[in-house]
């Protein structure tokens, strides 16, 4: 019942798919935003973008942790591993997205100490394996994963782990949903929200899509029917109905999201103002460790700070995270620039726009 | 990088549990799903359980996009 077959089942995608294109016909060109990158992934993987009719488009949105990483705080990152006795434990993901002067990936070929983690927990276990080292821990990603690194922070002052401190570059993804509307620079018709963001903030935490731009939003899962019966409700609301937030992956997501976790996000972290590759800095829409928690806060421990650096030359990454243009307009898609030698983030991350859009280019 | 894969809890002690998929053990903290009972299914991101699954609105999503897929297709 939770196997993912369930929620595969081809006939049931082609009856949704069906349900799409009879509300669809005859209307003005409807665009949609999936703000999350493992929808644009999905989207990818299973070639939907090619099965809904010719007008509903589906424009990627900022919500790609690793794509958003701004170049500055690659850096930061980058000048943590530099100093002697430091290691740094990030997610896989991050080791080739590039900073002003190379990658994490790069900085390791050339000795610094960086490790690759599944958890904030294996970083703490580094930490406790060697006690003479200073284990950073990179805190990238939304709500998804912040409470997760709060987590392990409280576990490391519960068990009085001293050499194991957070970056935090985490990010929040309503205030850059906010940024991406407010900029005007596109013309949506209703957001795809993201799964596992809501499944820890709760559905509600969208209410401000209807309410204050007048645009629908359903909250989605993964699978190949979660997808398309997103796409189904926000064509329905277009077609007549109020906007609203459905909640389409209800058996992940509540109204009002997993509490504990979200207790333990604002027990450690506060928020602050963030600069986000290709929407710039935004007023309180990064999480920086509580004054409480500053022993584990790698920033003040080591005096770093990302500062504002420029993006690779020619990169249009910026444009492709504010839905301004498809990944296929930049000039370097798919020459100078694709996944074996990616140019930008966008192009890093398997849930990057432009490596989404290189990979249906391929099956195609 | 939001990624989290639904897997069934086989062993709880105390604020962690064991977790199986497609046959491989794996062990996850519950430190955020203290309600997790074995036999549940986890949402697991980054060594942490985020989410139980809702079994019977996991039922009522399957049963009513059938009908929705079927609706239009037989009209």
């Amino acid at each position: 019942m939770s196997g993912a077959s369930s929620y595969r089942n081809p006939p049931v995608v082609a009856g949704l798919l069906d349900r799409v294109r009879r509300l669809a016909v005859g209307r003005a060109p409807l665009r949609f935003m999936e703000f999350c990158g493992g929808h644009t992934h999905a989207i990818a993987e299973y070639g939907l973008r090619s099965l809904l009719p010719d007008n509903v488009r589906l424009s990627s949105g900022p919500g790609c942790p690793v794509c958003v990483t701004a170049s500055g705080e690659v850096d930061a990152a980058i000048a943590l591993a530099a100093r002697p006795g430091v290691t740094v434990a990030t997610f896989g993901d991050m080791m080739r997205v590039p900073g002003t002067a190379g990658s994490l990936s790069d900085a390791r070929a050339s000795g610094a100490d960086v490790r690759v983690v599944y958890s904030p927990r294996d970083a703490l276990e580094i930490a406790r394996a060697c006690p003479a080292a200073e284990v950073v821990f990179l805190g990238v990603g939304f709500e998804t994963t912040a409470p997760v690194v709060a987590a392990a922070v409280l576990e490391a002052e519960a068990s009085g782990v001293s050499n194991f401190s957070v970056l935090s570059l985490h990010k929040l993804t309503p205030p850059a949903m906010r940024a991406v509307l407010d900029a005007g620079e596109v013309r949506l018709d209703g957001i795809i929200g993201p799964g596992h963001v809501s499944a820890v903030l709760g559905s509600e935490a969208w209410g401000f899509l209807p309410r204050d731009y007048r645009l629908g939003c359903a909250v989605a899962g993964f699978e190949p029917t979660d997808v398309v019966s997103a796409v189904v409700a926000l064509v329905e609301m277009v077609a007549g109905e109020e906007p609203a937030v459905v909640n389409a992956y209800g058996r992940a997501v509540t109204a009002a999201g997993n509490r504990v976790a979200l207790q333990m996000l604002e027990q450690v972290f506060a928020p602050a103002d963030r600069e986000w590759r290709g929407l710039g800095f935004v007023p309180n829409s990064g999480l920086q460790l509580r004054p409480e928690y500053a022993d584990w806060d790698a920033g003040l421990r080591f005096d770093i700070r990302p500062s504002s650096a420029p993006e690779p030359p020619g990169c249009r990454c910026g444009e492709v995270l504010r839905g301004v243009i498809e990944p296929r307009q930049c000039p370097l898609f798919g020459r100078a620039c694709s996944p074996a030698s990616p140019v930008g983030p966008c192009m890093v991350s398997s849930e990057g726009a432009c490596a989404a859009h290189y990979s249906e280019a391929e099956e195609q | 990088m939001c990624l989290a894969v639904p897997t069934m809890l086989t062993e709880k002690r105390e604020d962690h549990g064991t977790v199986e998929l497609a046959g491989v053990s794996r062990e996850v903290s519950l430190l955020l799903v203290p309600e997790a009972q074995v036999g549940d299914y986890l949402l697991v991101h980054a060594g942490y359980g985020i989410a139980v699954l809702d079994q019977g609105e996991a039922q009522r999503t399957l049963s009513l996009l059938n009908e929705i897929a079927s609706a239009s297709l037989d009209t």
